[in-house]
């Protein structure tokens, strides 16, 4: 297996993850392409481990943490965006223009 | 290496089959019209990926990724839909009109990021194919070298559980703060 293979395939869903998150007007649907996103960097960080295999597995650890780091905004930013529809009846993003200049 | 060779190797076949079915799954999460549907399809998107960390024999981060992603964040995002939005059929206006920009704009990433990869790492190989990564050696890593990050990654999972309830939850009216002060 060469390693380009899996490097191309995650910047596809990387650009996937580009597009929902241009597209999308739901917040939801925006976080969810976040989620494409955070996935193609995790391949990178366990592909790049695969090609040096470090004694610590260092690029595992780091999928690790990018992985509970993206839990964590997930459940904020639900969180966010529910506080966002209560009080404005609509979680699309493009009427969030309160602070727009 | 050419394209034959390439396609004679089993694992390479693997490969194929995950990475078409993932990103298939990826492009209807972005595409799809129906909300839930977006988020279900979400779950195959992530499986292939789980699927790719096996292929590099990358066991126990495939593992987190259903434990974590498809066991619980995508619980919650189902959660954020239905509570978002109360028709979950199909919804026309749920993209925006500059369809074609965006679509531009991610074709060029892709240009670029493939691009750098190609130029960088030509013809490099993933080495060991098949050997598993233990267990161990991701535990005596974190406890060892990355102990301060583990920490902290620990303390940020705290601070979001606090936030995350703080933030969701709802303010008491002062007619309802009244009433529970009086009981």
């Amino acid at each position: 297996m060469i390693a380009n293979q899996f490097l191309i395939l995650a910047a596809a869903l990387f650009a996937t993850g580009v597009y929902g998150l241009l597209v999308r007007r739901n917040a939801v649907m925006v976080l969810l392409s976040i989620e494409l996103m955070l996935a193609a960097v995790n391949i990178n960080l366990v592909v790049f481990e695969a090609m040096w295999r470090t004694s610590e597995a260092i690029g595992q650890v780091f999928a690790l943490f990018v992985i509970t780091v993206a839990a964590a905004e997930v459940g904020i930013g639900l969180a966010i965006i529910l506080m966002i529809f209560r009080n404005r009846q609509s979680a699309n993003v493009d009427e969030l223009d309160l602070m727009r200049w | 290496m050419t394209f034959g060779e390439w396609i004679a190797e089993p694992v390479n076949w693997a490969f194929l089959i995950i990475g078409v079915g993932m990103l298939f799954s990826a492009i209807r999460v972005v595409t799809s019209p129906n909300v839930v549907h977006a988020a279900l399809y979400l779950v195959a998107a992530l499986g292939g990926v789980a699927g790719l960390f096996v292929l590099l024999s990358a066991e126990f981060v495939a593992l987190s990724i259903v434990l974590v992603y498809i066991g619980a964040v995508i619980v919650l995002f189902l959660f954020g839909i239905m509570i978002t939005r109360a028709p979950t059929g199909l919804d026309t206006a749920l993209d925006n009109p500059r369809k074609v920009p965006a679509a531009l704009l991610s074709l060029v990433v892709f240009g670029l990021l493939s691009y750098a990869s190609v130029t960088a790492f030509e013809s490099s190989t993933v080495s060991r194919v098949g050997e598993p990564t233990e267990t161990a050696t991701l535990a005596e890593a974190f406890v060892g070298r990355f102990v301060v990050p583990f920490e902290i990654v620990g303390f940020i999972l705290l601070a979001a559980l606090v936030g995350g309830v703080t933030i969701a939850r709802r303010d008491l009216t002062p007619l309802e703060e009244e009433m529970r002060r009086s009981v």
